[in-house]
């Protein structure tokens, strides 16, 4: 890859990196005005995971995420209007307010769902699978989720059904290590999960990397691999939630992790190691904030429209259950 | 010309009429293609239509719930099978959780068509983990359509609608109505998943049923025309969305009304039903609606008590004996079914 070609794919991942962070920034400035009545499981240091997986595919390739699934959404659709007016409730919302923060979704972009309920996603992503198999489109899924969800059984059924009926599936296992506030050694009776998913007929990566490029090639590589061989790939990625489970707040006080940790990750930030990249990749200071003012405008834009939009009405109380 | 079928081959026939149809459309399930059939139901269909679109499964009921959900929104209609009501229960988390909400969860953007055939009923010894009906708890969660059809020809009809229906639809089937025989017709047709059907018409007392306790319902109404009562029997057919108008047009005329359900009693569709009749027929009821269903216990394996657990025609006549004080009717050389009698129909 030229210099120039290396130049703009890091400032597109950027500008996505610079999204996800910033429209959760922007969640943490305002949840205290208690206008957001909905639980936010912020991606705050995990940007790159999302942003390399989902950007490394095609635009019509799909996706499924878990509650913690702002990342996903913002960089499947780039858009922060229906966004932020899901978060407020909003009849402008993503699901005209009726599904809050957890259950982010975008057909239209590829972004089939977010469930709340760990490792439930991981079927349905079979099934989409399935389907595009079956409909021969070429299409593949990405199904997101944490490490806990690898203590659930249907994670196993699912990753068993794909391997045999050798599905276009990309298992991204978003691993911080915790679930919830659980770390490994209450959890895992076992030494390593890419070890046994290597018993599987897949394609196993792993890496602990922050930077965003080198998971975009990594997916690259593994989405060449699932084409090449008709397996699916499971990557199993590090990374470090820098907020509490649920919330807005740091958490470093509760006693199950300590903010040394933190600090040891944070020098690896995802976001600020691909702005200093830019640099080094001949960006002007100029240029990146040209970019980051942009949407630091999209963000504060789209606030004021949600904040702004109606509330929906009483008779969508009783809309869209059955077709 | 009229063709009378087997209950087993007006599923089956539904299926490949659909599948012929409608290329979307495929099977699969643990063992849906094994040399049983799924008790015949899914006969034909891998040779007609290839292992693509009828395949057995991993034992995986978990997340083959999933996989529907995420090939029916990915444009697929798909049909998954469990051969005992009882193993879909592994899936529940799916369809409570996921299934259910989708569609109000994308905005009424994504529609969610699937259909989830589970076969219920008793045989021989089952004890209590191959004999649940579960369809209460499924219908009390918005968002999905249980069915039961009684008959072959609300099967096949029931069953094409269920297919081209765009909501994830749960299709119940009793095992012992499989045998059964009635008229349909050969070609695909459909019938409404919302409505209850009149299947014996009568003034004095309306008796609701479910499932195979239409059988039951109906050989007990035979028997009490004998002693001048004259009973309505209903098939509630539809469980969610449940429509109560035939059900109190009905109880309006009699006065009086039974539910023999298909299921335990408790919190049960039985007593949807008789809060509805309540609501709506208060100033016409000439008695308490009563409800029968099985005994609060899990089911037993030995035949004395299996026997006591499930209500029947007897105990049926004998409840509305009682309601209307009635002599004991003399029931010998009365032929009522058994296991080892397979019920032949036609209704």
């Amino acid at each position: 890859m030229s210099k120039i070609d290396r130049k703009e794919l890091n400032l597109h991942l950027y500008k996505h990196l610079y999204l996800v962070r910033n429209a959760e920034e922007a969640i943490r400035k305002h949840y205290h005005e208690d206008e957001m009545k909905t639980p936010v499981h912020l991606s705050i240091g995990s940007e790159a995971i999302s942003v390399g997986v989902c950007q490394a595919m095609q635009p019509q390739d799909q996706a499924l995420a878990t509650f913690r699934n702002h990342a996903v959404y913002l960089t499947k659709t780039g858009e922060t209007d229906r966004f932020f007016a899901e978060l407020y409730g909003k009849s402008t919302g993503v699901a005209k307010g009726k599904s809050g923060s957890m259950h982010l979704s975008a057909m239209d972009n590829g972004m089939i769902c977010a469930t709340a309920i760990v490792a439930s996603g991981i079927p349905v992503a079979v099934g989409a699978a399935l389907a595009n198999k079956m409909q021969k489109n070429g299409k593949v899924v990405a199904v997101f989720f944490g490490d806990g969800a690898t203590e659930e059984g249907v994670f196993w059924e699912s990753l068993n059904i794909a391997c045999l009926m050798k599905l276009p599936i990309l298992f991204v296992c978003e691993d911080n290590e915790l679930a919830v506030h659980a770390p490994n050694e209450v959890r895992k009776g076992y030494r390593s999960l890419t070890a046994i998913a290597r018993q599987y007929r897949c394609h196993v990566f792993s890496d602990d990397t922050t930077d965003v490029e080198a998971i975009y090639h990594l997916t690259q590589e593994a989405l060449y691999q699932m084409a090449e061989t008709e397996m699916p790939c499971l990557i199993d990625l590090k990374y470090y939630r820098y907020l509490e489970h649920v919330g807005v707040n740091e958490d470093f006080n509760a006693g199950y992790r300590s903010r040394a940790d933190y600090e040891r990750w944070l020098k690896q930030d995802p976001v600020i190691i691909q702005r200093e990249k830019l640099l080094s990749l001949g960006c002007s200071e100029s240029e990146i904030r040209e970019l980051e003012r942009l949407i630091d405008g999209q963000i504060e834009s789209s606030l004021a429209y949600a904040k702004s939009a109606p509330f929906p009405e009483p008779n969508q109380l009783h809309e869209d259950v059955y077709a | 010309m009229s063709r009378s079928i087997t209950y087993r081959d007006a599923i089956n026939e539904a299926i490949l009429q659909e599948m012929k149809r409608d290329e979307r459309v495929f099977v699969y399930g643990i063992d849906v293609a094994d040399h049983k059939r799924i008790f015949g139901s899914t006969r034909g269909l891998v040779e007609t239509f290839g292992p693509e679109r009828c395949f057995s499964t991993p034992l995986s009921e978990d997340a083959l719930t999933g996989m529907a959900l995420g090939a029916a929104v990915n444009g697929l209609r798909p049909i998954l099978v469990h051969m005992r009501v009882d193993f879909m229960l592994l899936g529940m988390n799916q369809i409570a959780n996921m299934i259910s909400s989708f569609r109000y969860g994308s905005g009424g953007l994504v529609n969610v068509p699937l259909v989830i055939r589970a076969v219920i009923g008793r045989g021989w010894g089952q004890s209590y983990q191959h004999s649940k009906t579960m369809h209460a708890s499924f219908a009390h969660i918005p968002g999905i359509k249980v069915v039961m059809p009684a008959t072959p020809y609300d099967a096949k009809g029931m069953l094409i609608s269920a297919i081209r229906d765009d909501n994830p639809v749960i299709f119940i089937e009793h095992r012992w109505l499989y045998d059964a025989y009635g008229e349909v017709p050969e070609e695909p047709y459909t019938e409404p998943l919302s409505q209850a059907k009149v299947l014996r018409s009568g003034k004095d007392i309306t008796i609701v049923a479910t499932s195979w306790m239409n059988v039951e319902a109906v050989k007990a109404a035979e028997v009490l025309s004998k002693a001048g009562i004259s009973a309505e029997v209903i098939d509630a057919r539809s469980i969610s969305p449940f429509d109560e108008t035939v059900i109190v047009d009905s109880v309006k005329k009699t006065g009086h009304c039974i539910v023999i359900d298909d299921d335990w009693i408790h919190c049960g569709f039985g007593a949807e039903v008789a809060a509805r009749v309540s609501e709506q027929c208060f100033g016409n009821l000439k008695s308490p609606v009563e409800r029968m269903g099985y005994a609060a216990t899990p089911c037993p394996c030995a035949r004395p008590l299996e026997n006591l657990f499930y209500p029947n025609a007897v105990s049926l006549i004998k409840k509305i004996e009682n309601k209307f004080d009635l002599e004991p009717i003399d029931l010998t050389g009365e032929d009522f079914y058994s296991y080892e009698k397979k019920f032949r129909g036609p209704f």
